[in-house]
């Protein structure tokens, strides 16, 4: 029997990886990620998961050991967030290009300076074109679910690629909410065992990470971004077993009554759920609008957003993160290139903001959707809208 | 430590090679010859990892390799961290029974630019934290992968292209970082310094360094005569000087106990080792001097070391 236990995300993440079996866990600690590792620490010292946990001495080796722990065969999860995240960001590259399916939580908080320690999504969007999956979770739940669902994909023979699944800083990370925890045999029947069919074997002698010429380098490139974009076809297939197995089913762009929606307010991470109390009570005001929440990042779900987008007219994207001297926050941009040429109809409006810690309330919300509407219907001599941000 | 010693003699070092033939070192490489003779030390069942360097490159450019054990390229910073990962996870899995039991070096194969300077923070982790590896740092005394640049392995009056020798600035201004005391005050179990010049003895270095519970760590001398500038077939007559001057002394720390393992009664003139090399043409007496005076008191300070300890 599973059974609903009340747990901080930090712990649901945690939670994951213990229950997937880790073999490595190699981390370093930056607030608000490090209650991950350190309850993962516990687990190991209490004997309630074998694992080799590596207290490395910074995140650039942590993603190091990750990757030579990854590709001796060993099922592999780290966590970070913000500068230990940067600090890492070179090495993620080859953890992704050397086909290696480490998991990571990144319990996302914002970029110094000014020094900071609160939550939004800078650090998640500076990764994007690294080549790891990318999921946003926005709750305890989801956090649990996802990581435990990343091992079983990431690990497919078709996929072997890495991913990170994103938790607000503080918001989800240290705030407890009830979690259905499944018995262990449920999650062994969900998750085979970790085998990478190029491990290092010195019987089978392989050279790794081999330099190319511009001969032959660009194919590879290319070959990883298919590899990546075809991944989506494993996580859906994934998802829907893991649906089967625990009965809770996702999807890449999860609806909350869109259906039909003339105008839809697009968010990510756990600032959807209070969305979606500002969704409600402007339905019961009798407007028609819905809420898409963006799970999946990398690969983009482009077919998911063509079908969520059938029936509206207007979409506002809220943006945890600001992307400095370009068109406004990461996803409108995103979101506008991939209906360029199919929506050129939907009229749009993108607003940053949540930067920080700044966390809207749920009124806040209200107005994101009304400035959002207005901005859409008369067009906006800013290229940047923010929202509760002076000056 | 029980190593079996390798002695002299053709007939009683192993004939297999893990570095093939072919691969595109320039003639005379230091380290192509350390390389090979680490791996005959080691034998088959090593995992290599090398970040950028030379031997990033040079080994291996797809479609071929000239490494035939498993070789992975690491970043410039990360080849400890990297080993350290693979290590653990051989290690759990063996424990786990889901891989057969089986003793595997994990080698991380370094330059001096990569030891000394950018990984130098990464494999004092990996020593601290004890992990069973083996780390060889190439040291050929610059970044030579990418065009002779100083570094802080580079010796003193050296000229390089970031430390060049010029009207006011007499090439590299700063003393050689001693990483061999620095990775020795971790107090891991084994760490040396060897020069392919003296075969048996690297070897045995390299075997002791790998049957260590723990970290062990050989720093390598390896002559470049691309970036030294002196002709190719030098290279094991400039290690020998580098050696009989006392200017790269060979010793090895083993459970902290210093052993002096080339001691000549008299050492020879420092001059005679930077003569024969472009990088030292330009010194002054007076420059000379100063690096004779170095090398003394250095020399000195190693054998009062080694002496107080069998005292
Ligand atoms: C992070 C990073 N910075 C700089 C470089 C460029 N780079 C590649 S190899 C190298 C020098 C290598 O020097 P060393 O470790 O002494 O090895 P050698 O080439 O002398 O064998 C440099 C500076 C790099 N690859 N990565
Ligand atoms: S530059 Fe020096 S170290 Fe590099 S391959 Fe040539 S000889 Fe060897
Ligand atoms: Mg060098």
């Amino acid at each position: 029997m599973s059974k609903r236990v009340p747990l901080e995300g930090s712990f649901a993440a945690a939670e994951a990886a213990r229950m997937a079996d880790v073999d490595v866990i190699a981390a370093y600690p930056i607030t608000p990620q490090s209650h991950i590792i350190e309850r993962l620490a516990d687990f190991v010292a209490n004997g309630e998961l074998n694992a080799a946990y590596i207290p490395v001495e910074s995140e650039h080796s942590a993603m190091s050991a990750c990757w030579g722990a990854s590709g001796a065969g060993a099922r592999t999860f780290t966590a970070t967030a913000s500068q230990g995240f940067f600090l890492m960001h070179e090495v993620l590259y080859f953890v992704a290009g050397m086909r290696l399916p480490v998991v990571m939580t990144v319990a996302n908080r914002a970029v110094g300076p000014p020094t900071n320690i609160w939550g939004d999504h800078s650090d998640a969007m500076s990764a994007r074109d690294t080549g790891w999956i990318q999921i946003f979770a926005a709750n305890n739940q989801e956090i649990f679910d996802f990581v435990l669902s990343c091992f079983r994909f990431c690990e497919d023979p078709r996929v072997l690629l890495p991913a990170m699944v994103h938790l607000d800083g503080f918001t989800l990370s240290h705030v407890v909410e009830p979690v259905i925890l499944p018995e262990q045999e449920e999650v062994n029947r969900f998750l085979p065992k970790y085998q990478h069919p190029y491990v290092y074997d010195t019987d089978k002698p392989m050279s790794y990470g081999i330099v190319m010429s511009p001969d032959t380098y660009a194919e590879v490139k290319k070959a990883q971004d298919i590899t990546l974009r075809e991944s989506k076809e494993v996580i859906l297939q994934a998802w829907k077993e893991f649906g089967d197995i625990f009965g809770r089913y996702y999807s890449p762009i999860e609806g909350y009554r869109s259906q039909g929606a003339k105008t839809l307010l697009m968010s990510t991470g756990a600032l959807s759920e209070t969305a979606k109390v500002a969704i409600d009570r402007k339905r019961d005001r009798g407007e028609d609008v819905g809420l898409l929440t963006l799970h999946l990042w990398r690969p983009f779900p482009f077919q998911e957003l063509y079908e969520a987008l059938k029936d509206a007219e207007t979409l506002i994207v809220f943006d945890r993160s600001i992307s400095l001297g370009g068109p406004g926050g990461p996803i409108i941009s995103e979101v506008k290139s991939a209906l360029f040429d199919r929506r050129r109809d939907i009229k749009f409006a993108g607003l940053v903001g949540a930067l920080c810690g700044r966390n809207p309330s749920v009124e806040q919300f209200e107005e994101i959707i009304d400035r959002g509407r207005e901005i859409a219907e008369k067009g906006s001599s800013e290229v940047l809208e923010t929202i509760g941000i002076r000056g | 430590m029980e190593s079996e010693v390798i002695k002299f003699g053709k007939n009683l070092v192993a004939k297999d090679e893990f570095l093939s033939s072919g691969h595109r070192a320039c003639q005379g490489c230091g380290s192509a010859l350390l390389i090979r003779l680490a791996l005959k030390a080691l034998g088959k069942d090593t995992i290599v990892c090398v970040p950028a360097g030379c031997w990033s490159g040079v080994g291996s450019m797809y479609p071929e390799t000239a490494w035939e054990v498993p070789w992975m390229q690491t970043l410039f910073e990360n080849s400890s961290a990297v080993a350290s990962g693979i290590e653990s996870a051989f290690r759990i899995l063996m424990e786990k029974g889901r891989i057969p039991e089986k003793h595997v070096n994990f080698l991380a194969l370094a330059g001096d630019g990569a030891t000394n300077d950018i990984g130098v923070a990464a494999l004092s982790g990996v020593l601290e934290r004890g992990h069973d590896i083996v780390y060889i740092c190439m040291d050929n005394e610059a970044y030579m992968n990418t065009g002779i640049q100083r570094s802080s392995a580079t010796p003193y009056g050296a000229a390089t292209t970031t430390s060049p020798a010029g009207k006011v600035v007499p090439g590299q201004t700063t003393w050689k970082k001693d990483m061999p005391a620095i990775v020795a005050a971790h107090e891991i179990p084994y760490v040396a310094t060897a020069c392919p010049s003296y075969p048996f003895d690297l070897m045995n270095k390299v075997r002791k360094a790998a049957e260590a519970k723990g970290p062990g760590y050989v720093h390598v001398l390896s002559p470049c005569p691309t970036g030294w500038r002196f002709p190719p077939q030098l290279t094991v007559e400039i290690g020998r000087l580098a050696v009989e001057t006392g200017f790269f002394p060979l010793y090895e720390v083993e459970d902290g106990r210093y052993k002096l393992n080339v001691d000549r009664p008299t050492l020879k003139p420092v001059l005679d080792y930077l003569k024969p090399q472009g990088r030292f043409r330009h010194l002054s007496e007076k420059q000379i001097d100063k690096i004779q005076a170095r090398v003394n008191r250095k020399y000195a300070e190693l054998k009062a070391r080694v002496t107080a300890q069998a005292a």
